[in-house]
C-alpha cells in the first residue's frame, strides 16, 4: 500500500528537478541588480513555501489522527512535520545567503518571510523534544496532534502578524510573481513544482520506510511468540511515533460531552 | 458548567491562597526585571518604543512563570482522576485554569504597572492608563487561552519546565507584537498617542482563534 | 443483568499488551476480587472501569453502558479508591470533600455526614499534610464513596490503615448497603484468605492475561499464592 507508485513519483520528481535546474541556469534571466546570486530566490522560496505548507498539513493529518484514532495519521503527521523542518533549514539557510548576497547581512529583520519563518521554525523544533518527553506512545500520539493543530493554525496567524509588523524596505517575493517578466514566472513555477515533488518523494520514501520496519517487527515479534523466544518488550524511547495496532473500538463522541 | 467552572475556580483560588506559589513569585520577577533592565540598558528613564518593549517582554516572562505552576498541583497530587471521574463537562477545567491564570495576571500587573512607572518609565502614566489597560486586558486574554492549553500540554511530559516556556514563547509572539506596537504610543515623550486600532484588533482575533483552539483541543489532552 | 461485562479486553501500552483478552461477567451487588501480581494489569482493568482508560479492543459494559462510548452516562456512578488519595494537601479534609462535592452536585451534609464517620469531624480544618498516611486514606475513602456510587472499584482499600480505622471504614465500602441499591464493587487485593473472603467472583491476572476465573466457592487461598510464583 505505501510503496506503490514510488517509482514513478521518484522518476518524475528528478527530471521535473533537472527541468528546473536547466531553466534557472540558462533560461531565466540575470537580474539586473542582484546578478547571479538572485537565482537561489528559486530556490529559497520554493522551499520556503513548501515547507510552510507541509506543515499545515502535518496539522491536518494531526485533525485526522485525533478524529480516527488510527495511528497511520500520526505518522504522516510526523513525517510531515518532520520533513518540513529539514526543508526548513534549507529555507533558513538558503535565505540568509540571499540576504548576506543581496543586502550584505546575514539576516534581515525586514524580511516578513523570513522572519515569521525563523519564529515558526522556532516553535517546530520543540515537537520532537515533545515527543520525546512522552513515553506511552499512544498519549504521545495524541499529545503531538495537539501540538501539530495548534501549530499549524499559528502558520498563517504568525505570518499575518509579522507582516503587518515590518516595515518593507525591500521587495516582497512572494507577492511579486505577477510582477515578475515571464521567463523569471515560469521558472519559478517550474522550481515550485520541482520542490514540492521533491517533497512529496522524500514524504513516501520515509514513511514507507518507516512502515515495513514496523511491520518486520511485528513479524518479528509474532515469530518469536510461536517459538516461544518471546522476551518483554524493552523498546527505547523514542520520539518517533511507534506503529501499534489501530484500536478496534471507533472512537466515540468526544467523552465529557 | 458554570456550576463546575465556578467550583473548579474556587479550589484553584483557595490552593492559590493557601501555598502563594504563583503570583506572589511572578509579581516579584517583574520587579526585579526591571532593576536588571536598568542595569543591562543603563538608562534610568525610557518611552515610546523601548518602554513599551521593556514591559510586554517582562510581563510576557513573568507569566511563563505561572503558566508552569498552573498545572503542577493537579498532577501532582489532587490528580486529574478526580475530575475526570466526575460527570461533568472536561472543557469546564480549561475555562477555570484560564480564568485563573487571568486573575494571576491581573495581580500582576497591579504590581508591574505601577513599579514600571516608578522605577523605568519617562512620561507620566495617568492619561494614558485606561488605553493601557485596555491594551493589556485584550494581551491577557490570549496569554490565559494559549497557556493554559500549552500548561496542559508540557505539564504530563517528562521535561515539563523546560517544555513550557519552549513551546509558549513561538505562539505568544504575535500578542508581544500586537501589545508592544499597541502600546508604544501610549508610552511616548509629549502628547501620548491613541494605540492604532490595527493592532488591537490582531489581538482580539489572535486571542478568538487560539481561544477557540484551545477549547477544541483540552478534551484531548486530559483522556488516556 | 447491569454490573460489570467485559469480553475480550485488551489494552496495550505501545507494543506490550497490558491486558490481553480479558472477559468477567459480574451481577449487580457482587463483588469480584483481583489477584496478580505488580505489573499483571490489575489497575489498568480499575482504570479502564473507571472509565480513565479507554479499552483498545474488546467490549465493556459497566452499569449497562457501553464503554467508551457511553462513558459520559455512568461517570457519577462510580467510585474510584486508587492509590492515591487524590486530595490537595494544603486543602483541608472539609474542602476537599466539599470540592468532591460541588463536582459531584452532592450536598454539603453529606460532607459532615462522612467526616463523622471516618471520625475525623475534629480534624477536618487541617491540611492534609499535616494528617498521618492512615487519615489520608479515610479521607479518601469519604471522597469514593460521597456520591453513593453504584460501583465501587477499590485498589487495596485496606493499605495504610490500622485495625481501628479498617473497622470505621468497612461500613463505607462494604457490600451490605441499602438493599434497594445495590452496590456492585471490584476490588485489587494481595491478600489471599482476606480478599476471598469478600468475593463473589475471583479473577486472576498475570502478565495481562487471565489465569483464573472462578467463583469464589471454588478457589483456595493456595491456587490464588499460586499465581504469585
Amino acid at each position: 500500500m505505501y510503496g506503490k507508485g514510488l517509482r514513478a513519483l521518484s522518476i518524475s520528481t528528478v527530471a521535473v528537478m533537472a527541468l528546473a535546474l536547466a531553466l534557472v541556469f540558462f533560461y531565466a534571466p540575470l537580474e539586473a541588480d542582484q546578478g547571479f546570486l538572485q537565482k537561489i530566490f528559486y530556490v529559497h522560496v520554493p522551499l520556503a513555501i513548501v515547507s510552510l505548507c507541509g506543515f499545515v498539513i502535518g496539522g491536518l493529518f494531526a485533525i485526522a489522527h485525533l478524529r480516527t484514532r488510527d495511528p497511520r495519521w500520526d505518522m504522516r503527521s510526523y513525517v510531515a512535520i518532520h520533513m518540513s523542518l529539514i526543508f526548513g533549514v534549507a529555507t533558513l539557510i538558503t535565505g540568509s545567503i540571499w540576504a548576506k548576497g543581496s543586502w550584505g547581512h546575514w539576516w534581515a529583520w525586514d524580511e516578513p518571510t523570513l522572519v515569521s519563518f525563523l519564529i515558526v521554525f522556532l516553535l517546530y523544533a520543540t515537537y520532537q523534544p515533545l515527543r520525546f518527553a512522552i513515553e506511552d506512545p499512544e498519549r504521545q500520539a495524541r499529545y503531538a496532534s495537539v501540538f501539530a493543530i495548534t501549530a499549524g493554525a499559528f502558520v498563517p496567524l504568525n505570518f499575518i502578524a509579522v507582516r503587518a509588523a515590518t516595515a518593507y524596505v525591500h521587495p516582497r517575493v512572494l507577492g511579486a510573481t505577477s510582477n515578475l517578466p515571464s521567463q523569471m514566472a515560469l521558472t519559478f513555477v517550474v522550481s515550485l513544482i520541482a520542490v514540492a515533488l521533491l517533497f512529496t518523494t522524500l514524504f513516501k520514501y520515509e514513511l514507507t520506510a518507516k512502515h515495513v520496519r514496523s511491520q518486520l517487527r511485528a513479524l518479528r515479534r509474532l515469530a518469536d511468540r510461536r517459538a516461544g523466544t518471546a522476551e518483554p518488550v524493552r523498546r527505547a524511547r523514542s520520539a518517533a511515533p511507534g506503529a501499534y495496532p489501530a484500536p478496534t473500538i471507533g472512537a466515540p463522541a468526544t467523552g465529557g460531552r | 458548567m458554570r456550576r463546575t467552572v465556578g467550583a473548579l475556580l474556587r479550589k484553584e483560588l483557595l490552593v492559590e491562597l493557601r501555598t502563594l506559589e504563583s503570583v506572589p513569585a511572578m509579581s516579584l520577577f517583574a520587579v526585579t526585571t526591571f532593576v536588571v533592565f536598568h542595569f543591562a540598558l543603563q538608562r534610568s528613564s525610557v518611552d515610546g518604543d523601548l518602554a513599551a518593549g521593556i514591559l510586554w517582554v517582562t510581563l510576557l516572562f513573568a507569566a511563563i512563570l505561572g503558566i508552569n505552576r498552573l498545572f503542577v498541583a493537579d498532577a501532582d497530587q489532587g490528580g486529574f482522576d478526580a475530575f475526570l471521574l466526575a460527570p461533568v463537562e472536561r472543557t469546564a477545567l480549561l475555562v477555570a485554569k484560564a480564568l485563573a491564570l487571568l486573575a494571576y495576571l491581573v495581580v500582576l500587573e497591579l504590581v508591574a504597572v505601577p513599579a514600571f512607572a516608578l522605577l523605568l518609565l519617562g512620561p507620566p502614566l495617568g492619561q494614558a492608563m485606561p488605553d493601557l489597560l485596555g491594551v493589556l486586558a485584550l494581551g491577557d486574554l490570549g496569554v490565559a487561552a494559549i497557556g493554559t492549553l500549552v500548561a496542559a500540554l508540557a505539564v504530563r511530559t517528562r521535561a515539563r519546565d523546560l517544555l513550557g516556556p519552549l513551546l509558549a514563547l513561538p505562539l505568544l509572539v504575535p500578542i508581544v507584537i500586537g501589545g508592544a506596537r499597541a502600546t508604544s504610543p501610549l508610552l511616548a515623550l509629549g502628547h501620548a498617542g491613541d494605540p492604532p486600532g490595527r493592532w488591537l484588533l490582531t489581538l482580539g482575533l489572535y486571542d478568538l482563534v487560539f481561544g477557540l483552539i484551545a477549547y477544541a483541543l483540552f478534551d484531548f489532552l486530559l483522556e488516556d | 443483568m447491569a454490573g460489570v461485562q467485559v469480553e475480550g479486553l485488551s489494552r496495550h501500552y505501545g507494543e506490550r499488551e497490558a491486558l490481553d483478552g480479558v472477559s468477567l461477567s459480574l451481577s449487580e451487588g457482587q463483588t469480584l476480587v483481583v489477584f496478580g501480581p505488580n505489573g499483571a494489569g490489575k489497575t489498568t482493568l480499575l482504570r479502564v472501569l473507571a472509565t480513565l482508560l479507554r479499552p483498545h479492543a474488546g467490549e465493556v459494559r459497566v452499569l449497562g453502558s457501553s464503554l467508551p462510548g457511553d462513558a459520559w452516562e455512568v461517570r457519577g456512578r462510580i467510585g474510584l479508591l486508587g492509590h492515591e488519595p487524590l486530595l490537595y494537601r494544603e486543602l483541608t479534609a472539609r474542602e476537599n470533600l466539599r470540592f468532591h462535592a460541588r463536582l459531584h452536585d452532592v450536598a454539603a451534609g453529606r460532607v459532615e455526614e462522612l467526616l463523622a464517620r471516618v471520625r475525623l469531624e475534629h480534624r477536618a480544618d487541617e491540611p492534609l499534610r499535616s494528617l498521618s498516611r492512615g487519615m489520608v486514606q479515610r479521607v479518601a475513602v469519604a471522597r469514593a464513596v460521597l456520591h453513593d456510587p453504584e460501583l465501587l472499584l477499590l485498589d487495596e482499600p485496606w493499605a495504610n490503615l490500622d485495625p481501628a480505622a479498617v473497622e470505621l471504614v468497612d461500613p463505607l465500602i462494604g457490600a451490605e448497603s441499602d438493599p434497594a441499591r445495590p452496590r456492585t464493587r471490584v476490588i485489587c487485593s494481595h491478600d489471599p484468605s482476606g480478599g476471598l473472603a469478600e468475593a463473589d467472583v475471583v479473577l486472576g491476572l498475570r502478565d495481562g492475561r487471565q489465569a483464573l476465573l472462578r467463583g469464589a466457592g471454588d478457589v483456595s487461598p493456595e491456587q490464588i499464592a499460586e499465581l504469585y510464583r
